[in-house]
């Protein structure tokens, strides 16, 4: 038979120049897109975030799913008020609420915004509940003027006017001064008429005196201070926070403009030192595989970046820790395979077929090695709390594409080389020795 | 760095009673402090309020303590961070009030141009974060023990495990001696180490039940630590670059990452070493001291087994 020769496949050489080109045209073009569109947390643009407790004002009403979801609801439409940009607003556990306000330029007014738990209340001096927010009409609250002094003021909407008559029939028991129907905002156990009414900042909005039956679903809040900025606020906040629960802050975070975009800079800077170590030391140790290797994690860290935007993901510190250490995963995935193949080489197998029993050999070791680590992102996920989740999330994707990229990518790339037959006989740029090679 | 396993003389084995006792030392003296001096827990497992102030220049202690008492606050603890000491961490025992904080973050804004990160925890969130985390980490080693067990053996996923506590208590062990305060992120670390811990470990697993199927006779303690030895050899290229270069990773944020990851940075250095170290020297060891009784084991039940039918 007559024996064919076996030259070299340049086309294959071709492909691996013209795959390398698209990717580096691909990340050249639209990496910074991709960067500049992920989302950072509020630990690297600052803002804040607050847990909150939620408790049911009423006796007879419970924490339910359905109350929760009208919570957020609330929360959102009083964050609008704000006109905040992407807030996160979500529940956690059976009573809690997190809201997350990356980017907030003012949080001082923002926090107290958030903070007044807006229960509205009336109540007579001696501090019997008449009504609350459950009487009035939600989302009822405007910003108005009054018909006849034409200044600003709130007026709400009642259930029912019945109550209303009923409730200034009380008032009216009272003997003048104290015929009075105190508008109560965040009304506290410990709080009493005789002390609020004179005190500068007041809970008490307004205590107009009663001195006949009002028949009617619509109440006025009067001041002699409002402005109209003041009442369209009051009326936003009323809408918003008009549901009868209570609002407790048990866990908050804050994190000033100038401190995230530090810590920032310096994870990024800490990254691309702690990248440009690895891709140094790759090629110095693995040579012509080295050169893959860097390729390889290049295209990764580019695809973990659009997978993150895909995800609209946030990206935060602990993210930003995971997907370096994903890098971490993607060079043990590549550097399992390269010290694979050399072992192979060494034994006196020819680079193809080195590189075939090597990449074979490698995989089910990546494969276990990823899977332990998905398992404890896993549980990392289900039982953390949403920092942790966050840093979950983005390992567990770091892993898969990590696979991806270091197993096919490494495999399609360097099998390109050694399949078009060029690297026959030439172990050393595989960085293994002649010497080392024992003869079959 | 090329380890032939004919030619290299490193025996693993052997020694393995020098690496028990040093790792049993720095564990039970981790395990004294722990339970003496403890963690120096962060405000996110015990409760109370931090607030860092990012100054326009080097700050002192005393002088953000002063600026602290010009609004009639007073912390528990005062440390300063950043490379120039341009930032302060006050600390407060018990939660601040939102006045309070709202006070602190509007003077110093107005001192130093930036409002200061505020983080506040009650006590009941604290201490279920410490549960969850305690739960993950049962939960993802009885995870990871069956899976173990089901792609190896039992006594794989055994000395695995042993050697993922060894790695999650030597973090643990480090962070009591050197009094850094432990946050959530901390835990995430921890719990990355033990996933990266296994991964290690299994991969000179892989290698060491793939040579035992090549072996024609594995009967005695010495078969099996020839095994051992030729499988850690074998990979001990692969386990070396993988450290170093994920410490590079980790040791870059570890020195350029800022404080805010500084904690998370260290332990996963801390862990990444100490995990190479435990497949190195701990799991694989482990392993042949299981093997090895296992086939004595069923040496001394065929035995009798032949003097019954005898």
């Amino acid at each position: 038979m007559k024996k064919k020769k076996r030259g070299v496949q340049k086309w294959r050489i071709a492909v691996f120049f013209v795959l390398v080109a698209f990717f580096a045209g691909l990340i050249a073009t639209n990496v910074t897109d991709h960067a500049d569109d992920i989302r950072l947390g509020l630990d690297l643009q600052g803002g804040f975030e607050v847990l909150y407790e939620v408790t049911p004002v009423g006796e007879d009403q419970e924490v339910d799913r359905e109350l929760l979801t009208d919570t957020v609801a609330a929360i959102n439409a009083r964050i609008d008020v704000l006109g905040v940009s992407e807030p996160n607003v979500t529940i956690e556990g059976e009573d809690r609420v997190r809201v997350q306000l990356a980017g907030v330029t003012d949080q001082q007014s923002a926090r107290e915004l958030l903070s007044t738990e807006a229960r509205l209340s009336l109540r007579d001096v001696e501090d019997n509940l008449l009504l609350d927010g459950s009487d009035f009409v939600e989302g009822g609250a405007r910003s108005n003027f009054h018909g006849e002094t034409n200044r600003p003021i709130v007026s709400i909407t009642l259930r029912d006017a019945n109550q209303m008559a009923e409730v200034s029939r009380h008032v009216m028991e009272y003997d003048p001064p104290d015929n009075r129907m105190a508008i109560w905002l965040d009304y506290d156990e410990d709080d009493s008429f005789a002390e609020e009414i004179n005190k500068e900042d007041s809970k008490i909005v307004s205590a107009p005196s009663v001195t006949r039956v009002l028949n009617t679903t619509d109440i006025m809040i009067e001041s002699q201070t409002f402005t109209v900025e003041e009442t369209q606020h009051l009326a936003g906040i009323l809408n918003a926070g008009a549901l009868p629960v209570q609002l407790d802050e048990i866990y908050s975070n804050s994190v000033g403009a100038s401190l995230g975009e530090r810590a920032m800079d310096l994870a990024i800077t800490a990254g691309f030192i702690g990248i440009a170590l690895i891709f140094a030391y790759m090629l110095l140790y693995y040579r012509f595989m080295g050169m893959i290797a860097v390729i390889t994690l290049s295209v990764y860290i580019y695809f973990v970046l659009v997978v993150f935007n895909w995800m609209n993901a946030v990206l935060t510190l602990p993210g930003i820790a995971a997907l370096i250490l994903g890098v971490g995963m993607a060079v043990d995935a590549n550097i399992i395979t390269y010290e694979r193949i050399k072992d192979e080489l060494r034994s006196g197998k020819s680079s193809m077929s080195a590189f075939k029993a090597g990449s074979r050999r490698s995989l089910s070791t990546i494969l276990d090695a990823n899977i332990t680590t998905i398992l404890a992102a896993g549980v990392l996920f289900y039982y953390g709390t949403s920092a942790v989740q966050g840093f979950a999330i983005m390992l567990i994707t770091s892993i898969l594409v990590s696979f991806i990229t270091a197993v096919f990518g490494s495999r399609l790339l360097l099998g390109l080389w050694v399949n078009s037959r060029i690297l026959n006989k030439k172990p050393k740029l595989f960085g293994v020795k002649e010497s080392e090679i024992s003869e079959l | 760095m090329n380890f032939n396993h004919e030619t290299t003389k490193l025996d693993f084995v052997k020694h393995r009673k020098k690496f028990f006792t040093f790792s049993a030392v720095l564990i039970s003296v981790g395990i004294i402090l722990l339970s003496t001096i403890g963690l120096n827990l962060g405000i996110d497992f015990s409760s109370g309020t931090t607030m860092d102030v990012l100054a326009d220049e080097t700050v002192t202690e005393a002088e953000i303590a002063e600026e602290f008492a010009s609004i009639g606050l007073e912390p528990d603890d005062i440390t300063l961070a950043g490379d120039e000491n341009d930032v302060g961490r006050a600390v407060f025992i018990g939660v601040l009030s939102q006045e309070e904080t709202l006070e602190a973050q509007r003077h110093f804004e107005e001192l130093y141009g930036s409002v200061p990160t505020v983080s506040s925890v009650t006590p009941i969130v604290g201490e279920e974060l410490a549960m969850n985390a305690l739960i993950s980490v049962l939960i993802a080693c009885v995870g990871i023990i069956i899976y173990v067990s089901i792609r190896f053996q039992f006594m794989y996923g055994l000395a695995a495990i042993v050697a993922l506590f060894h790695d999650a208590l030597f973090i643990l062990a480090v962070f009591s001696i050197i009094q850094w305060e432990v946050n959530i992120p901390f835990i995430a670390a921890v719990l990355t180490i033990i996933g990266y811990s296994i991964n290690d470990t299994i991969v000179t697993f892989d290698r060491i039940r793939e040579n035992m199927k090549l072996e024609e006779r594995v009967k005695t303690f010495e078969d099996v630590s020839r095994v051992v030895n030729k499988s850690l050899i074998q990979t001990l290229a692969r386990s070396i670059n993988t450290v170093l270069t994920v410490v590079f990773a980790a040791g870059a944020l570890l020195i350029f990452g800022g404080e805010a990851i500084r904690t998370f940075s260290l332990a996963l250095v801390v862990g990444l070493v100490a995990g190479t170290y435990s497949s190195l020297f701990i799991a694989a060891q482990l392993w042949a001291v299981l093997k090895a009784r296992q086939l004595k084991r069923a040496k001394f039940k065929s035995q009798d087994v032949q003097e019954s039918e005898a």
